[in-house]
């Protein structure tokens, strides 16, 4: 069965990152520039942070506006990206109710594909990945 | 690495590529102390068009887990000498992944404005409509409102304290983190800088993906399961106000006592217990540590109406507005830290500061003409509004005590109980000789700058004192390395030399602990040799009298061991470079 990106508890997200920083690291880079999640404070630290990524819909808009085939639905939800056929145009960015679609500094864009690698180094249990049905 | 330059008279900036500078001197501290000595003339007014602000960050950021500070350096108002102050937040990775390692303002703007960097690009934004809000969680909630880049940037903003021109004031970063010490606030005040603004999306490619792994894996483990870091997993720093009260080495009624009798009260336990509200971290910090309370607090007239502020709290400003004050009341120590906040003042210097000026109206140095309400120690109410004053600056007095408090005991008398060293108000440790020798050798009077009170707390003798200089100055040596890579403080457990030469590696850098240490040294020594270029001198160094009054841990201490102590680190560390 495929598996998901999933929230455990949101409410225990700190902000610190470290699912950000692996999620580059996967693409064998050190920042931010890859990363498909974006962990933000909400309104500032007073209240409390969260992430963002994409939740994995089965029936995808930022696919559905994509030129290219660049992103096409994945089984289990979200997509597969293909970067080599991207032109750049941010359809999907735009598309993305959620705004889960992030800017490259190349005009492409950043976004979960649901490898699971972050779930890994998020130190409070925020991040687990899961088997969803097909 | 690529430095940043931003000139405020001109709005103007460009980007200089320095991968000398940084292979030379590592980042952080040991860059910026280059950076300063390249841009500025040193004999500049603090508070002039003159002064130059660095902020640096390191090779490690954001590389590993817990690379999570950026190191300002500037001329501090406070001090007139060498400003160097840290902080966490998410600048130091914000500054990283716009493609920087170090960004320098220079100059003055005519208007109030806020720069923002957006990676390569450089904008200044009209400030004026904001200038005169005091609050500095407004001024954060307004610019992140309406500027991009939410997740990925920094907003380093002042309050009323920084606009004001309060020698203490600080720079506030991420709601809860501060530039605190020796008046970068003031800094930015002057140049007419309401906040930085850095965001940044980037990255760069692995050298070595399989070693990397392997290290990163084991910082994170190191970091996460051993002892190096447990202490701030649990309570945070404020794990130490029991600890310290038992010992006798919490400074109490501006250190008429070490013993608090209400430290239970206030204590990093009782805090967890009755307000722990939740935790955050800096960027790229597995631990939290910054420990957030809930204040809940009823409308004064309207019935069944509350309001609930979250507070972060350090064991420094529990000392500093806590036990200092003779604050007991944890509500009472939580709103005194909610106004130090929203201000954007230092908690250390504001607390000794009116520490100070109750003793000083006790003994009738001043009058309630001069400080315009009451000042008692335990009195939160009156100390509220003293901090509204400090900020205000309504008359003299406060005019002078918004200078700190080596000025106003200059002023008014009462220098024998006033609590600075280097000009810089103490930090919360009266644990024995090493701890006041550290303050005032430490090249940024700060306790983390040798942990002083640290070596007071495990020597089973008293040394000669040329061997706690030294032992100080060896450690102080090695924190260089630390704050320019840039790692927190707290992590020094987790970085030791073999590990760091080892992170050095799979970025591509061969170095080894030897050679990190001599690094070290020659930080160390070029720091004090701007400081002395600054005008430091050894000889003015005043010793409050009041420490020696008051017993701490290790007793009485002994003016004469303090003053070998500084006779000694002047022959051996200062001369050699005047
Ligand atoms: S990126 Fe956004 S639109 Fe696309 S699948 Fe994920 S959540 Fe849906
Ligand atoms: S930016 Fe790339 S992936 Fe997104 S819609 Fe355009 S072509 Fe498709
Ligand atoms: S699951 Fe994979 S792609 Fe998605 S955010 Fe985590 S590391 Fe990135
Ligand atoms: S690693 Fe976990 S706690 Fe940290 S930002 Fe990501 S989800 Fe939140």
């Amino acid at each position: 069965m495929p598996k998901r990106l999933v929230i455990r508890d949101i409410e225990k997200c700190v902000g610190c990152g470290l699912c950000m920083f692996a999620c580059s690291r996967r693409h064998g880079e050190i920042g931010n520039d890859y990363s498909g999640i974006l962990p933000v404070s909400l309104s500032g630290f007073e209240r409390g942070a969260t992430v963002i990524f994409c939740r994995a819909c089965v029936e995808p808009p930022c696919a559905q506006v994509c030129p290219t085939n660049a992103l096409t639905p994945r089984d289990g939800g979200g997509v597969i990206y293909r970067e080599d056929l991207c032109i750049g145009c941010k359809n999907c960015i735009e598309a993305c109710t959620i705004g889960a679609i992030f800017e490259r500094r190349n005009g492409k864009p950043a976004l979960c594909i649901h490898c699971g690698y972050c779930a890994n180094y998020c130190p409070h249990g925020v991040l687990g990945y899961e088997e969803v049905e097909a | 690495m690529k430095v940043l330059k931003i000139d405020l008279s001109k709005y103007r900036y460009e980007i200089e590529d320095r991968k000398d500078l940084f292979e030379e001197w590592i980042g952080g501290t040991g860059v910026a102390v280059q950076l300063l000595k390249e841009e500025m003339d040193l004999r500049a007014d603090p508070l002039s068009e003159e002064n130059v602000i660095v902020f640096a960050i390191g090779p490690f950021t954001p590389a590993y887990p817990l690379a999570s500070k950026t190191v300002a350096m500037f001329k501090s108002p406070l001090t007139g000498n060498l400003g160097e102050s840290h902080a966490g937040g998410r600048t130091a990775t914000a500054i990283a992944n716009a493609g920087y390692g170090a960004i320098i303002i220079k100059g003055k703007s005519k208007k109030p404005v806020y720069i923002v960097v957006h990676n390569d690009k450089v904008y200044f934004r009209d400030a004026r409509v904001i200038w005169g809000i005091a609050d500095s969680l407004i001024v954060g909630r307004i610019i992140a409102e309406n500027e991009k880049g939410r997740g990925i940037r920094t907003v380093m903003r002042i309050g009323g304290g920084g606009s004001n021109l309060v020698r203490y004031a600080c720079v506030t970063t991420e709601t809860y983190r501060h530039f605190g010490r020796l008046g970068l606030g003031a800094v930015f005040g002057s140049k007419n800088l309401k906040a930085l603004v850095v965001v940044g999306r980037g990255s760069r490619k692995i050298p070595n993906r399989h070693k990397y792994k392997e290290i990163y894996e084991k910082i994170l483990k190191l970091a996460l399961e051993s002892d190096a870091m447990k202490k701030y997993h649990l309570l945070g720093t404020a794990v130490n106000v029991n600890p310290l009260n038992e010992l006798g080495a919490l400074p109490t009624k501006n250190l008429k006592a070490t013993k608090f009798e209400k430290a239970e009260e206030i204590s990093g336990e009782a805090l967890a217990e009755h307000n722990l509200g939740r935790r955050i971290a800096c960027s790229h910090c597995p631990i939290a540590c910054i420990h957030i309370a809930a204040l809940r607090i009823p409308y004064e007239t309207e019935p069944y109406f509350y309001k609930t502020i979250m507070i972060s709290y350090d064991y420094e400003p529990i000392y500093a507005l806590g036990s200092m004050l003779g604050i007991g009341s944890r509500d009472g120590l939580l709103k005194l830290i909610h106004k130090v906040e929203v201000y954007g003042l230092d908690a250390m210097s504001t607390g000794v500061c009116l520490a100070w000026a109750t003793e000083a109206l006790e003994r009738g140095l001043i009058t309630e003409n001069e400080t315009l309400v009451k000042l008692s120690f335990g009195d939160v109410d009156g100390y509220l509004r003293a901090i509204d004053y400090i900020v205000k600056q309504p008359n003299e007095f406060y005019k002078v005590l918004a200078q700190g408090v080596e000025k106003a005991s200059e002023v008014y008398g009462g220098k024998e109980f006033a609590l600075a060293f280097g000009k810089n108000e103490m930090p919360g440790y009266h644990v024995g000789h090493a701890t006041h020798i550290g303050y005032l050798i430490g090249l940024r009077h700060s306790h983390l700058d040798n942990a002083g009170y640290s070596l007071d707390q495990k020597l089973k003798e008293i040394p000669p004192p040329h061997e706690v200089v030294d032992k100080l100055v060896k450690e102080e040596a090695w924190r260089q390395v630390l704050s320019s890579l840039v790692v927190c403080f707290f992590a020094r457990g987790v970085y030791k030399p073999e590990i760091v030469a080892e992170a050095f590696k799979a970025l591509g850098y061969e170095t080894s602990p030897e050679e990190l240490k001599m690094k070290g040294e020659k930080i160390y020594r070029e720091k004090l040799k701007l400081k002395i270029k600054m005008g430091f001198d050894p000889d003015s160094l005043r010793l409050p009298k009041r420490i020696f009054e008051t017993e701490c841990f290790q007793g009485r201490l002994s003016e004469e061991y303090i003053r070998e102590a500084l006779r000694y680190w002047k022959e051996k560390y200062v001369l050699p470079l005047v």
